[in-house]
């Protein structure tokens, strides 16, 4: 919770795209370095289309592995884990940076409904989060799904959990002067695509939720469903158009944003907990 | 077609004999197409079509073989004619490994025109395997150069796609220093360095070669095809290759795969019936992913290989393992049952555990290995396969035919292991209420039957309610499948009782009176579907078989699996049976009536002797119901007093005055074992046979000793559930009743 908002800053106003992954087994935190290595030799492999490769060579992807020790909620929780692949640069000199081409982290905010129930040898680290290549995200994603034998799947976001996610950031406070929260919407069955993009702004998507929810700190489904009706309601009365049939597909926000192909941003440090909290009950939906 | 079918007229033999009456080898080959061609004419036409096509490939190969001069393609129809023979057997199942050396050499000698070479050359795919042999040939043809330089490289290019088919490379590999020397050939160089990259071992890096090899690349530049021979025999000889090579690495050969790939994988899956499976047990460790699909989901099993994460680890430790007989045996190695035996305190699971559904002494293996962890690494895998891949709750996947054969898959070792694998189970609870009962149908349905049981109450919801949905909408092939797989549900069920039962240890949670229960619930979900699926489909024969079939098992719970219940079909089921209009179902029936009473007469003599305490006890109510069926039973074979004494509510019991009504003569012996219309037709053909003169068909005649001799004749028929019906429950009646008479 009390997490350095400077270590994890490079987290925040990224496009993280979500997977979930099933308990990683037989992963050991000691053998980081061993594992950074095989796995460089591994894409290096995989993009010479299976010629030799020698293990522990210096390779032209760079393959980091650490932990991010702040990075967990509940005494239960692994720390995340960061992968980060850099590409080296072609002057061999030493003192020149390496180019950092990809990242991806592995992340359990408060996932004990899954990590309490799984054996030792296993590693819950539910969530899967990727910036950068796709063709990188498989490769690393093949070795890990090899080497400790779990399964990854894209996370979308249903259109259900998008309006959780709108209604529970509309409601945060922020210090400074926040952006619009805005839902984009897409009208299915239509010849042309069409996006109906719906801006509020944020105080009175603020003071709306304040008069929806009952208790604070928390949050039911039925006060979801009345703060998305409001929405709605006032939607169709300038524009007559019903919202509710067409299909929520974005939602951004002071705190995130968050598309349902599975894509977040996060945008504000003081949040990443929480966000992170919600998207790991949704990995861990996805696997059991 | 018609072509083809011409070639097998008798004419054409002669014809070849005339042409070739010097050749030996294809007087040769003619003899034998002879003498297969006179067994062909027992053969289906189907097989026919079948071995005429092979005929024409068998001809098409003896004239590349003895074609002397060059002959030009757009003057030959015979040319022609056997130009397209090869390419349409080669695209549809591969050639012969005996069809390469004729077609290699062929090419190589440069005979013919490049356009037809480049044909032929395209339409070497290997139906198994590919001769060493031939290869040698075709290479000392490339040494003497009578071909021209696109068909050299077309071939190199073949062979490293090939390379894998060859069937032996020692030979191949002897040649190493003659595809050594085609490295000075400026076009061919990047093929025989990736042909080079191929065979080299450690023996053949010399001195003398890699100076060579330096000095192509001081005349050429930085090639990647030559830096990558350079770094592989860097790789095996470190110490005489000094040279630094950038770490920096591109592809190293250009993609050589030409039109050979698509094809042989084409004819691999023709050959071996479309199972992306056994394709991948196949190809083994090596097997690439395929790039078409997401790289999280393909549908394959992962192959067998042994866990990296720890052999890395015992690298490390490698001093400590050097005195230890401890070593853990790789799966790889794995080939035989006894070196499973030998093996398996040092065997360990593979990387991944989706590879066990495809290997069978892994499944041995995990059958012995009782770790929760096993099982868990499973369920991770197959729940999330399941869920990622099932054609109706993803939209628009086209891979249908690939799920099915994993459906295929899971179920047979869920057969082997004899029980069901808990993602299975949620698999089909999630998804059953949104399948249209069409996709998949026999693999899921398959998969229904090896659900585990429980004692869940969330069986009914998940499992009842929406396969009875299924079950009242669709055909009524549908509704006989479902009620065969609810068979084997339930034996499955019993199976595993019996065998918990006997191991005396229950792992499953459930107690004996949860387990009845679980079962009673089955069984009544059964008879409800049965009794308004007979309504629905108007009491058709063959759904009734299904029903009965599923009854067989049922009846005999208590002696066989031990499980103390029965449950008597509802009269819904029973008097459909009872009033069948064909003798095979009203059979069945009188076999299950005799083993519940069996039972009945078991369990109520267990009762009695109270050798035990026993917990469980047949409510007097199924013994009710039983006499009433009897009753019923008894009425309408033996005493024709069926319409009198049935005594069910449901039952047959009419009035007198509604009974003369039907004009009958006789009411009351009219309904019996020989007025039965199953088994009119038996008693039709006895009188025939007692009463050859008679043509009245008097049925009044089997009676006394006849009635006696209708039942042996009736025996004789196959009709045993009769017979024993007859000698259990009837026999003491039928005796009292004679001597009565």
């Amino acid at each position: 919770q009390n997490a350095d908002p400077q270590k994890t800053a490079f987290l925040l106003r990224k496009a993280w795209t979500l997977y979930s992954v099933t308990p990683l087994h037989g992963f050991r935190r000691a053998r980081l370095r061993d594992y950074a290595r095989l796995l460089s030799a591994s894409i290096a492999a995989e993009k010479q289309k299976g010629l030799a490769v020698e293990v522990g060579v210096e390779l032209d992807i760079k393959v980091a592995l650490s932990s991010l020790a702040d990075l967990r909620g509940s005494e239960l929780d692994e720390a995340a884990l960061l992968v980060q692949l850099s590409s080296r640069s072609r002057a061999s000199s030493s003192n020149s940076e390496d180019k950092l081409v990809w990242s991806g982290w592995f992340c359990s905010m408060f996932g004990d409904d899954l990590s309490e129930n799984v054996p030792e040898h296993f590693t819950c680290l539910p969530l899967f989060l990727t910036h950068g290549a796709e063709s990188y995200t498989s490769l690393v994603g093949s070795w890990f799904q090899k080497t400790f034998d779990c399964c990854f799947r894209r996370l979308a976001i249903s259109p259900l959990n998008l309006s959780w996610m709108v209604a529970m950031w509309a409601g945060c406070k922020l210090d400074r002067a926040a952006s619009a929260v805005e839902l984009v919407f897409s009208v299915p069955r239509l010849s042309q695509p069409l996006d109906i993009s719906y801006a509020i702004h944020p105080e009175d998507a603020k003071a709306l939720w304040d008069t929806v929810q009952k208790t604070p700190g928390e949050i039911t489904q039925e006060e979801v469903d009345v703060f998305m009706d409001c929405l709605y309601a006032h939607f169709h009365r300038h524009f007559k158009i019903h919202l509710s049939a067409a299909k929520l597909v974005k939602v951004s926000t002071a705190i995130a944003s968050a598309h349902c192909d599975g894509i977040v941003k996060i945008l504000h440090s003081q949040y990443l907990p929480g966000v992170l909290m919600l998207l790991t009950e949704l990995a861990i939906s996805q696997i059991q | 077609m018609q072509r083809r079918q011409s070639s097998r007229t008798p004419k054409q033999p002669l014809d070849v004999r005339q042409k070739s009456q010097t050749d030996l080898s294809a007087w040769r080959k003619r003899g034998r197409t002879d003498s297969e061609k006179s067994l062909q004419n027992h053969q289906s036409a189907n097989d026919q079509e079948h071995d005429s096509q092979e005929g024409s490939l068998e001809q098409a190969l003896s004239y590349f073989e003895k074609v002397q001069d060059r002959v030009a393609l757009k003057k030959s129809n015979v040319l022609q004619k056997h130009l397209d023979a090869v390419e349409s057997t080669a695209l549809k199942q591969g050639l012969p490994p005996e069809g390469f050396e004729i077609l290699l050499s062929v090419v190589l000698s440069g005979k013919f025109a490049d356009t037809v070479n480049t044909r032929l050359l395209k339409s070497l795919i290997p139906a198994s395997v590919i001769p060493e042999n031939s290869v040698v040939t075709a290479v000392s043809w490339l040494c003497v150069s009578k071909c021209s330089g696109n068909i050299q490289l077309l071939f190199l290019k073949w062979l490293i796609t090939v390379f894998d088919f060859i069937d032996h490379k020692e030979q191949l590999h002897a040649l190493y220093g003659f595809f050594f020397s085609f490295l000075q050939d400026e076009k061919m160089c990047p093929y025989i360095c990736h042909l080079l990259y191929l065979l080299t071992r450690r023996e053949n890096v010399k001195p003398f070669r890699i100076r060579r090899l330096l000095e192509l690349q001081a005349k050429m530049g930085m090639q990647s095809h030559l830096q990558a021979l350079l770094s592989l025999y860097k790789l095996f000889c470190p110490e005489q290759v000094t040279i630094t090579l950038p770490a920096k690495m591109k592809t190293y050969f250009k993609n050589s795969e030409g039109p050979w790939k698509a094809a042989i994988t084409a004819v691999r899956q023709r050959n071996q019936g479309t199972s992306p499976l056994s394709q991948a047990v196949f190809l083994g460790t090596s097997q690439p992913q395929s790039r078409k699909r997401k790289w999280n989901v393909q549908l394959v099993i992962p192959a067998s290989s042994a866990n990296t994460n720890n052999l890395e680890e015992d690298r490390e430790k490698n001093c400590v393992y050097l005195y230890s007989t401890n070593e853990s045996f790789p799966v790889e190695q794995l080939q035989t049952f006894p070196q499973l035996l030998q093996n398996i305190y040092r065997l360990e699971f593979p990387s991944q555990m989706g590879s066990v559904l495809t290997n069978p002494l892994l499944l041995h293996y995990m059958n012995c290995v009782k770790d929760e962890s096993i099982y868990l690494r499973l369920y991770y895998w197959m729940g999330q396969m399941l869920q990622e891949e099932c054609p109706w709750c993803v939209v628009d996947n086209p891979y249908e035919e690939e799920f099915k054969s994993f459906l295929e898959a899971v179920f047979k070792a869920e057969c082997f292991l004899q029980e069901g694998f808990s993602a299975c189970e949620e698999f089909l609870y999630k998804t059953l209420p949104l399948w249209d009962g069409v996709c998949c149908r026999s693999e899921l349905l398959r998969l229904v039957s090896w659900i585990p049981l429980s004692s869940s109450s969330d069986i009914k919801s998940h499992l009842y309610d929406p396969l009875a949905q299924l079950f009242f909408t669709s055909s009524i092939y549908f509704k006989c499948s479902v009620l065969e797989t609810l068979k084997e549900l339930l034996q499955n069920w019993l199976n595993c009782n019996v065998i918990q039962v006997d191991s005396e240890f229950s792992s499953l949670n459930t107690t004996l009176s949860g387990l009845v229960n679980v079962v009673a619930e089955l069984v009544h979900f059964v008879g409800w579907i049965s009794t308004v699926a007979l309504r629905l489909e108007n009491n058709s024969t063959f759904l009734l078989h299904f029903i009965l079939g599923f009854y067989e098992t049922v009846c005999d719970m208590y002696l066989k699996y031990n499980l103390p219940l029965l449950v008597m079909p509802p009269a819904g089921v029973f008097y459909p049976a009872l009033l069948s209009m064909d003798s095979v179902n009203l059979n069945q029936l009188c076999y299950i009536m005799y083993r519940y009473r069996a039972n009945l007469v078991a369990a109520k003599e267990n009762e009695l002797s109270k050798k035990k305490i026993l917990q469980f006890k047949f409510s007097n109510q199924t013994y009710q119901e039983y006499n009433q069926y009897i009753i019923a039973m008894v009425g309408c074979l033996w005493t024709s007093s069926a319409f009198q004494k049935d005594i069910n509510p449901q039952g047959l019991c009419m009035d007198d005055k509604l009974l003369n009504k039907t004009a009958v003569k006789e009411v009351k012996t009219s309904f019996n074992i020989v007025y039965h219309p199953a088994m009119m037709g038996y008693s039709v053909e006895f009188l025939q046979q007692v009463c050859p003169d008679d043509t009245t068909f008097n049925f009044k005649l089997i009676k006394g000793k006849k009635w006696d001799w209708y039942l042996e004749y009736l025996y004789t028929q196959g009709l045993k559930g009769l017979k024993v019906f007859i000698e259990s429950s009837i026999s003491r009646v039928s005796q009292a009743s004679r001597r009565k008479a």
